[in-house]
């Protein structure tokens, strides 16, 4: 049952982003379509469950003096990896998430599991912490994305879902507003707003 | 490109926190004072200004292809721009460790005031960037990279001391329980952004 809470707590209670706040920069700025919103979302779970592992086999043997850059050093390794795969499989991607992928590293959700969790526990428990809490970060971003992409050009993973419907026909009109960044932090506010009105217990005085 | 336009532009055109979200991490944390948040916008724009010239050398000299050429000829074909990512962290993580101790010696209230904050400049997404996008756009010289690096600390500075005034006055308002703290805090956001966008124009 305890396992199970730790892949179940970060979806609502502990989500990385919502009650946490960590990850925000990566969320804004890879939501304008749903595309990247994927590509990203598995790229940090990748990364966050394998530095999760590695940091929790190595706990013992880390000197707390020099353990960020020690972290550094693992997550920095995984990311190169991720970044060399993303550039051969889905060039055009890789392209449109630019500096975004090297950001992983820099990802607070990534440090802030290893310092908060990995540093202290067991490897499983951290393996199952890491897929936790990079699912809960997915599900945020996919949401962004799905809603941003579907107002903000009609489309949703470049199939054009408004023009198929005749919407346009009707008077219909693109919300430009959606794909421009600043909106991301509106719709984030507005999901932290409706989570914590069904969360008596996150609501800060 | 002249100098002025770089830092004008680096500061409100391309600033980190409203045009690119970068360094929300600390920037949400951080902003409930405007003394503790000027101090650290303080330090993000020094660390920013020491790491960004020294990884722009590193890059030119070490790691953009060809630029092993200056050893011998027959090293002018190594790429080695894959390495980027951990020699640049590799630089600002070294960095910051020094500016901590720094200010733990000459400044012990700022040192307190900021607390967990000061070493996890290191994670700060606006540190990191600046060198990578540093990297990116290509800047034909050193002096315009200082001066870019610059350009983004100051706009990170007046970003943060900006949230962190709006956030002082908050307290006194009526604002809906679940809304209150962080999710206030990024919709407050997002209506900066969207004022800050006015420098480089709507298109809609």
């Amino acid at each position: 049952m305890k396992n199970f809470d730790l892949i179940k707590l970060p979806f609502n209670k502990n989500n990385p982003i919502t009650v946490q706040v960590l990850g925000v920069c990566s969320c804004l700025a890879v939501t304008a379509q749903l595309k990247p919103a994927v590509v990203m979302s598995l790229s940090v779970i990748v990364v966050v469950v394998l530095a999760n592992l590695i940091v929790s086999l190595l706990r013992n043997t880390i000197p707390p003096r020099i353990r960020i850059i020690v972290q550094l050093v693992v997550v920095s390794t995984l990311v190169v990896l991720v970044d060399q795969v993303l550039k051969a499989y889905v060039y055009d991607v890789s392209k449109q998430l630019s500096v975004f992928v090297g950001l992983i590293i820099t990802n607070c959700i990534v440090m802030g599991r290893l310092e908060a969790f990995a540093m202290v526990q067991k490897p499983w428990s951290s393996f199952l912490d890491g897929i936790g809490n990079g699912l809960g970060y997915s599900v945020i971003l996919i949401a962004l994305g799905f809603t941003r992409e579907l107002f903000g050009s009609g489309t949703l993973w470049g199939y054009p879902v408004m023009e198929r419907l005749g919407l346009y026909n009707i008077g219909y009109e693109n919300n430009g507003l959606m794909i421009m960044p600043p909106m991301a932090l509106i719709l984030t506010g507005l999901i932290i707003w409706w989570q914590r009105s069904r969360n008596k217990d996150l609501q800060e005085s | 490109m002249d100098y002025i336009n770089i830092f004008i532009k680096s500061i409100f055109v391309d600033n980190m926190i409203f045009a690119f979200f970068l360094g929300m991490c600390s920037y949400l944390a951080v902003s409930k004072t405007v003394k503790t948040s000027a101090g650290m916008g303080i330090a993000v724009t020094f660390v920013l200004l020491i790491t960004v010239p020294i990884n722009y050398l590193l890059n030119k000299y070490f790691l953009a292809e060809g630029a092993l050429a200056w050893i011998s000829p027959s090293l002018a074909e190594v790429d080695l721009s894959f390495l980027s990512l951990i020699m640049f962290i590799a630089v600002i993580a070294a960095i910051v460790q020094m500016v901590e101790m720094i200010v733990e010696k000459f400044s012990p209230s700022l040192y307190n005031s900021l607390g967990i904050f000061l070493p996890l400049i290191a994670v700060n997404c606006a540190v990191m960037s600046g060198s990578l996008f540093m990297q990116e756009r290509g800047y034909q010289n050193i002096g315009e990279a200082t001066v870019f690096a610059l350009g983004s600390g100051v706009g990170w500075f007046i970003a943060i001391v900006a949230i962190a005034a709006i956030r002082e006055k908050l307290r006194y308002s009526h604002i809906p329980p679940a809304l209150r703290g962080v999710g206030i805090t990024f919709i407050i956001t997002g209506l900066m952004g969207l004022a800050f966008m006015s420098f480089m124009g709507f298109k809609l």
